[in-house]
């Protein structure tokens, strides 16, 4: 099946299915449920050749996933949301112990109060964690990107896990055309996982034990420099894709109608396809603007966010979460980035789209016409809330 | 594009005839976007789910505010959400409703089609009488009433992808299409 | 001695199993077992938590000083009291 419509869980299970993903261990959770479901056909049916592990819980799925990527095997997860944060302390034994698990993430909102709608706040809460993330638009990068992950996170240079989001509803239920590349040309793109070091019973080694402050700092500096090395990584893992299956993803930062542009905004996720919209209906008014989309937030692609700062004189900062900081995370981090940088354009952030209120193009062409204007007060405006004063409250 | 919004109530299928009308345009070399707003998705509760087509990749994810067409898989869905809000001038809405269209009064600047769609589910074993499943029927109303998506593509996607009975479910769609009246 | 970033694996790893660590040194008091008294029920066998107790070809038990720690468990568990805990020379 070259070309076929699915949803971006089904484009999940495909995409690691076509990565061979070894052992799967997963507990279902809205919007994820599907995911696993998936899977679990697939192992069912004998499609899929993989070890399918029931677990009582998400902290569960990720031990199992740990001990199983520790043995050398290619080990796969789905969650959202709770589950993700149940995970938590497992998310930072998977990274500590350099284990290229790859999971998809659905997001969706945290409660109270109760929400199954998209936003980024679970997966911004484990940006500290050691893993990668990516955020998809589309449900085709949802299982390209799956089986990128996995090449990007087994380079011996890297070593780290990976998760690959998608926007609840708006990709997971989504259903739309997907092209599955065939199995071999997947085999020839990612070979099977073969890690330095592995638990072995016929060469037994002792992993991961008490270290002394003599030897912690260098280990963590570690992890650090193989988060760093991945810029490079994934966008060469990306152009070799483009090479081989005829479509790229952007690599780390995706830029559309840049060329010549005055204002830009960053944005990450589905809210980003729909502002290829609303960049195309600002250009035919003749407003040079463009869109930068944030497809890796780990690794922080600092240099690509400095380029697009010398290019334009006003940046508008998209999040779909909430630091309760200052800001949401992708703008401190970007206003961070851009503080060591020789040009330093305005920058406002807008908090925008939070437990899954819809984004249509005309909202992203509220804040362009605001971003363009540089007329726009304040650092961090959350966009569209219902306020007595504001125009329509439903 | 042509943005078709779907009215129904848990249970009846409202969001997998989305994905079926969505598969059935995607044979036709057509790109398509389908997707359900989550609500308490539960047995009786109004649902509301979306399908995009058009010529070329949809990128604009943003639920659908002004639909072309508006397809209610229940009547009496009418009295409690306002199912022709946003709805394009000239647009149409297809009912499942025993009445004839020019017996439905919705309001003016749009064209109504109507099929029975529950007594075609019912004589085809598809759900009860309380409990009719009438997504294949009413699709293929649509099918006919709208000529945006040919009768044989539906079909073929019906026969891939309806959860069960597949055949008395082609075969409901072959019967409202040839029952629909617009 | 510490080690540079540079000469670290990437994560912590003993490439031999942790009995190379003689824990024996640690000891103040070493089990004795009076053979002739001990029926060879290995209770303490199983409650050593150093594997420091092994069995022999004729079932006698033997205490491995490498790495007893002399926590004195065996002498706690032991039903026919055959076991005394004495101070290290």
């Amino acid at each position: 099946m070259p070309m076929d419509v699915m949803t971006g869980n089904s484009a999940q299970a495909y995409g690691a299915k076509l990565a061979r993903a070894e052992v799967v261990a997963a507990y279902p959770i809205t919007p994820q449920t599907t995911v696993v479901e998936k899977l679990a056909d697939l192992v069912a049916s004998g499609e899929m050749k993989s070890q399918y592990i029931k677990v009582e819980s998400e902290h569960s799925a990720m031990a199992a996933c740990i001990a199983a990527s520790a043995t050398g095997a290619r080990a796969y997860t789905a969650t959202a949301a709770h589950g993700l944060a149940l995970m938590h302390e497992m998310l930072i034994w998977a990274a500590g112990s350099r284990l290229p698990i790859v999971m998809g993430n659905i997001n969706r909102a945290m409660a109270p109060p109760w929400s199954v709608w998209a936003d980024y706040q679970d997966s911004i809460a484990e940006r500290d964690t050691g893993w990668m993330q990516f955020y998809c638009q589309n449900n085709q990068e949802v299982l390209d990107t799956v089986i990128q992950a996995y090449k990007v996170a087994e380079n011996h240079d890297i070593l780290l896990p990976a998760m690959v989001m998608e926007d609840a509803f708006y990709l997971s239920h989504t259903f739309e055309p997907v092209d599955v590349p065939p199995q071999k040309d997947v085999d020839d793109f990612l070979p099977p996982y073969d890690p330095p070091i592995k638990l072995d019973v016929d060469n037994p080694v002792g992993l991961w034990a008490l270290v002394p402050p003599d030897h912690y700092m260098e280990f963590r500096f570690k992890i650090a420099k193989a988060m760093e090395d991945s810029r490079k990584v994934i966008q060469e893992v990306d152009e070799e894709w483009e090479k081989k299956f005829g479509r790229s993803h952007g690599g780390l930062v995706e830029r559309y109608r840049m060329e010549d542009a005055d204002a830009a905004i960053i944005a990450a996720g589905t809210m980003s396809s729909t502002a290829r919209v609303a960049v195309d209906n600002m250009r035919d008014k003749g407003k040079k603007v463009g869109l930068a989309r944030l497809r890796v937030f780990r690794p922080f692609p600092y240099e690509e966010i400095r380029q697009i700062a010398k290019e334009v004189d006003s940046i508008g900062v998209l999040d779909r979460s909430y630091t309760f900081g200052h800001g949401g995370a992708f703008y401190t981090e970007t206003a961070g980035a851009l503080y060591q940088a020789p040009e330093r354009p305005h920058v406002k952030n807008y908090v925008i789209g939070i437990g899954g209120r819809d984004i249509p193009p005309k909202e992203i062409e509220g804040i362009l016409e605001k971003v363009l204007s540089k007329e726009d007060g304040g650092e961090v405006e959350w966009w569209g809330l219902r306020t007595s004063g504001s125009r329509e409250v439903n | 594009m042509i943005q078709i919004r779907f009215h129904g109530r848990g249970g009846q299928g409202s969001v997998v005839a989305s994905n079926i009308l969505a598969a059935a345009a995607f044979l036709e070399e057509k790109w398509v976007q389908s997707f359900p707003f989550f609500g308490v998705e539960r047995r009786g509760a109004p649902v509301t789910a979306y399908t995009k087509i058009d010529d070329k990749p949809i990128w604009d994810r943003s639920e659908i505010t002004e639909p072309d067409y508006v397809i209610v898989l229940d009547a009496s869905l009418v009295a409690v959400v306002d199912v022709t809000h946003g709805l394009k001038e000239n647009g149409m809405v297809l009912l499942n409703s025993e009445s004839k269209p020019e017996d439905i009064e919705l309001g003016d600047g749009f064209r109504i089609a109507t099929v029975d769609a529950t007594e075609v589910a019912v004589a085809h074993g598809l759900g009860s009488k309380s409990a009719p499943i009438v997504n294949s029927a009413i699709l293929g109303a649509f099918s006919k009433a709208s000529g945006e998506v040919d009768i044989k593509s539906l079909e073929a996607s019906i026969l891939k992808m309806a959860p069960a009975k597949h055949k008395e479910n082609a075969a409901a769609a072959l019967e409202a299409y040839e029952k629909v009246q617009f | 001695m510490a080690k540079s970033v540079e000469d670290l694996p990437y994560i912590p790893l003993m490439s031999e199993s942790s009995a190379v660590n003689k824990t024996g040194v640690w000891r103040v008091i070493r089990p004795i077992v009076n053979q002739e008294e001990c029926n060879q029920c290995y209770t303490c066998w199983k409650f050593c938590p150093d594997v420091a107790i092994q069995i022999d070809e004729e079932g006698n038990i033997l205490i491995d000083y490498d790495h007893c720690k002399g926590c004195g468990i065996c002498e706690a568990v032991c039903p026919k009291n055959c076991i005394e805990m004495v101070k290290e020379e």
